[in-house]
């Protein structure tokens, strides 16, 4: 992997950060949060509390490809495999599932995967191929072992001695898989009504309390005035309990900090989002995917803003200089519909690749740049999120990006996982395409079940939209 | 009128709501299309238009929906917009789309676009945090927007006489229907499942008064006799709905009685009555407020299993050996509950089966060895 820029690895840091801090909190015997990716995190930040989202913890275990032992843990839990995975994998490390590496119960030795690991590479970057099978060789340092199912209750019970021992060393460690057990949750189910029901089932498993901040589903472009009423009060509700869990006094000052960094992460990300649209674009869309992370855990706290600041002053040198990041020449441009498929990102990048498909437009760019000037506008903000918004508005907002990222086609996941952002898909993609006269083509997927993505269909699916795409440029005597 | 007489009536209403559509369209009133969950058919009531019940249907398979729909979504919606696509009901003036789960929020805007030129589409978003004044004035505001469509249907304002009418007239159509579950569990002898469903399905497609009065008459017939010896089981069945003839029957042939329900299609939705003497919007709202213990609304006490520990409560109230629970395939908010009702059902020692239906299933066989296996072992 190329390094990564100085803005780029800031963005790293800021999310390690909120990790980090989140378990030091909850060392020191402070209480933390579970929260939903658009729960207005301003609330929180104003009484120091800290948080950690689910979501994105999901996220990073189906990067980790550990999305689907997780959502198995959760199936024999009791919860269908129709959840949501997010969902899945959050239930179940609530319950205490972990992801361990596998090892030998007499001797305590790793057993390592041989199907894991990168591609051994010669002094000349050559992959190195093993003479007995034909294949590349793999890197005995990238190898890593097998994966099981953990379970700390059961640890926990366990009588001190060896086999204690081993099996909490055999825990992963990676952040999402040491994220702090909750003692509250922050629910706000203007992404979906999954979250209420998930969020309560947390809450049972850990008999916390839960705050709820439900935004009704909008049935027109603009947030009327009663659905504004109902929702400042429950931000008000909402502080009232946080001052119960903290322990300590509405900190307005701490409040209007953290409005104000908000907006300017939400600004700053708005700005390297803007960036797509420049030809070529001087780095490719499907960064944004890793760079979300940051605007969901971090966007009220102010590094988050400067190193989007710094991420953003790196893209207009590359403007400048006619330079770019992007890993392969920009043939098409494309928008990418719905959340990434984690477990798959490799599978799913590889035919864009092979096509010099570049990503200029995702619809997180205007769903998270939440620029908003005091509470009410706030409000209004948080009605704005991808699954709470009418067709039309669904419509309109991707119609800018698009046409402002100047986009060839639309690749659509029919997100498995996700009921309400799929469930007006196909007319939204048919009004799409015919608004920009660009094809489009749906794949099925799912954001962190392995299972429900099939590489087969992605590419020839991709394929098709290829061509569709090479047709209608040379209609248009490109 | 003999019993059999009453119950045959409702019999044919439920087996055909398009003929009960056809014939109040004969009497020259309109009708409503009212979808699942919760909307205030009080509102129609009021404007002299007939609510009518969409819940899917057990006769149609998916086709025209698919245009609209990925596949991986509740048959109960997907069907509904099926029912609105090919015809089925075109007689209605207009639907309320609520949206208090994942898949009727971008179904509502399905339903809208596909409507578009047929009829009216009136939305309808229910406040989870319904608890406090805030909550309730939404409500109203949100009930106002439906009233105000309603009237725009019709053609005249929905008086507060109306609309007060149109609440008593509810509570004694809910009471009935109460009333009316706790005699088939007395007399589950004669309201075997399919009758006890039909009866309670019907109320869907009939104006309520009509409804309340032939089921008072049934209530009445049924309270006069003896009550039932019954050497079969008896169960309390959870869910979204389970209307389909071929399940009822393989309830019925293996000795399953009905003791009570915690289903959406039935009990859920007639437990909570509006309060009378107060302003009727008001009312409806406090209605709304007071449901409690179910999958598809926010429960306050969130730490606490009140949902789960409600219906073993229900269970052991009724004098059922078992539960059954039917789950809807895709349905998210019933599979979300299920390990928590799970757990209440094990701590209070009522053992439970969860068998998964959707409303395009023919080959009732393998329900039907669950059901099997399931009451031998009670
Ligand atoms: S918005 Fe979709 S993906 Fe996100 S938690 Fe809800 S159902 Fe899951
Ligand atoms: S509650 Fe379940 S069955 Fe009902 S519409 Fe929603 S997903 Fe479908």
């Amino acid at each position: 992997m190329a390094k990564a820029s100085p803005g780029v690895q800031a963005l790293r840091d800021v999310v390690e950060k909120v990790y980090a801090e989140a378990r030091e909190a909850k060392k020191r015997g402070e209480p933390v949060g579970w929260s939903s990716s658009k729960f207005p995190c301003e609330l929180a930040e104003a009484f120091g509390l800290h948080v950690v989202y689910p979501e994105n913890q999901a996220a990073g275990i189906a990067a980790n490809r550990d999305g689907e032992l997780m959502c198995q843990a959760a199936e024999d839990l009791g919860y269908d495999n129709d959840i949501c995975g997010y969902a899945r994998i959050s239930l179940a490390f609530a319950a205490g599932k972990r992801s361990a590496n596998k090892f030998d119960p007499k001797t305590g030795e790793y057993i390592i995967d041989p199907n894991s690991g990168k591609p051994l590479k010669d002094a000349d970057g050559k992959k190195v191929i093993d003479p007995a099978t034909g294949k590349p060789k793999k890197d005995p340092k990238t190898m890593k072992p097998y994966s099981y199912l953990e379970d700390l209750n059961e640890i926990a019970a366990l009588p001190d001695g060896v086999e204690k021992e081993r099996r909490t060393a055999a825990l992963k460690h990676y952040r999402q898989m040491i994220m702090p057990m909750p003692d509250f949750v922050l629910c706000c189910n203007n992404i979906c009504n999954c979250m209420t029901k998930w969020y309560e089932n947390i809450a049972r498993m850990h008999n916390i309390p839960l705050i709820m901040i439900d935004v009704p589903y909008n049935k027109t472009d603009n947030v009327e005035e009663s659905n504004v009423k109902y929702i400042r009060s429950q931000f008000d509700h909402a502080i009232e309990q946080l001052e119960k869990i903290s322990g300590r006094k509405f900190d307005e000052k701490k409040f209007e900090k953290a409005c104000e960094n908000a907006n300017r992460t939400a600004k700053a990300w708005l700005k390297v989002c803007d960036y797509l649209q420049y030809k070529p674009s001087p780095y490719s869309g499907f960064d944004l995917f890793n760079h979300m992370a940051d605007v969901v855990t971090a966007r009220g706290r102010v590094d988050a803003a400067e190193a989007f600041e710094l991420l953003a002053t790196e893209l207009e040198e590359h403007v400048k200089n006619n330079t770019n990041t992007l890993p392969f020449p920009e043939k098409y441009r494309i928008m990418f519909e719905g959340i990434p498929c984690w477990p798959k990102l490799p599978q799913l990048f590889k035919p864009l690749k092979a096509n010099g498909l570049n990503i200029t437009a995702v619809v997180y760019a205007p769903a998270f740049g939440f620029v908003y000037n005091g509470l009410d506008e706030m409000v209004r903000a948080y009605c704005k999120a991808p699954n709470s918004v009418c067709l039309e508005k669904g419509v309109s907002w991707r119609e800018g990006i698009c046409k402002e990222n100047k986009v060839d086609g639309l690749l659509i996941h029919y997100n498995r996982s996700c009921k309400p952002w799929s469930g007006y898909m196909p007319e939204m993609s048919r009004r799409l395409s015919k608004e920009l006269g660009v094809p489009a083509a749906g794949f099925d997927g799912d954001q962190a079940d392995p299972r429900n993505f099939n590489a087969a269909q992605y590419e020839t699916r991709v394929q098709g939209l290829v061509e569709a795409m090479e047709t209608n440029a040379s209609a248009k005597g490109k | 009128m003999a019993i059999n007489t009453i119950i045959d009536e409702f019999k044919q209403v439920a087996a055909n709501p398009k003929k009960q559509l056809l014939a109040y369209k004969a009497q020259g009133k309109k009708a409503i299309g009212v979808l699942p969950y919760y909307a205030p058919e009080e509102l129609v009531y009021a404007a002299d238009m007939v609510p009518f019940g969409i819940w899917g249907t057990n006769d149609k398979t998916i086709s025209l929906a698919k245009e609209y729909c990925a596949t991986f979504y509740c048959t109960i919606a997907q069907l509904a917009l099926e029912m609105l696509l090919d015809g089925t009901m075109d007689e209605l003036s207009g639907i309320i789309t609520p949206v208090i789960c994942d898949t009727l929020r971008p179904m509502s805007q399905n339903f809208r676009v596909a409507m578009d030129k047929k009829m009216a589409v009136i939305f309808l978003a229910h406040p989870q945090n319904r608890f406090d004044a805030a909550g309730k004035q939404f409500c109203i505001d949100q009930y106002t927007n439906v009233k105000k469509e309603l009237e725009k249907i019709s053609g005249k304002e929905i008086t507060v006489d109306a609309l007060a009418n149109a609440i008593k007239v509810y509570n004694a159509s809910r009471k009935a229907r109460r009333e009316f579950v706790k005699l088939a569990n007395e007399h589950c002898d004669v309201i075997t499942p399919t009758i006890r469903s039909a009866v309670l399905k019907a109320s869907w497609f009939m104006l309520k008064d009509e409804y309340t009065k032939k089921l008072v008459e049934l209530n009445k017939e049924l309270a006069a006799m003896p009550v039932a010896k019954w050497n079969g089981v008896k169960v309390v069945v959870s869910g979204i709905i389970y209307d389909s003839p071929a399940l009822l029957k393989a309830l019925e042939d293996n000795h399953v009685a009905i003791a009570a329900d915690d289903v959406a299609h039935e009990t859920r939705a007639f437990r909570i009555d509006a309060p009378e003497g107060v302003d009727p919007m008001t009312a409806l709202a406090d209605q709304f407020a007071n449901i409690d213990n179910d999958v598809l609304l926010y429960d306050a006490e969130s730490a606490k299993n009140n949902r789960g520990d409600f219906v073993a409560k229900l269970c052991k109230d009724s004098g059922a050996q078992g539960l059954i629970l039917f789950m809807q395939q895709f349905c998210d908010p019933e599979e979300m509950e299920y390990p928590y009702l799970k757990k209440a059902l094990d701590k209070a020692g009522i053992p439970h089966i969860k068998i998964g239906v959707d409303q395009q299933m023919r080959d009732f066989g393998q329900a039907a060895t669950a059901i099997q296996a399931f009451t031998e072992s009670l």
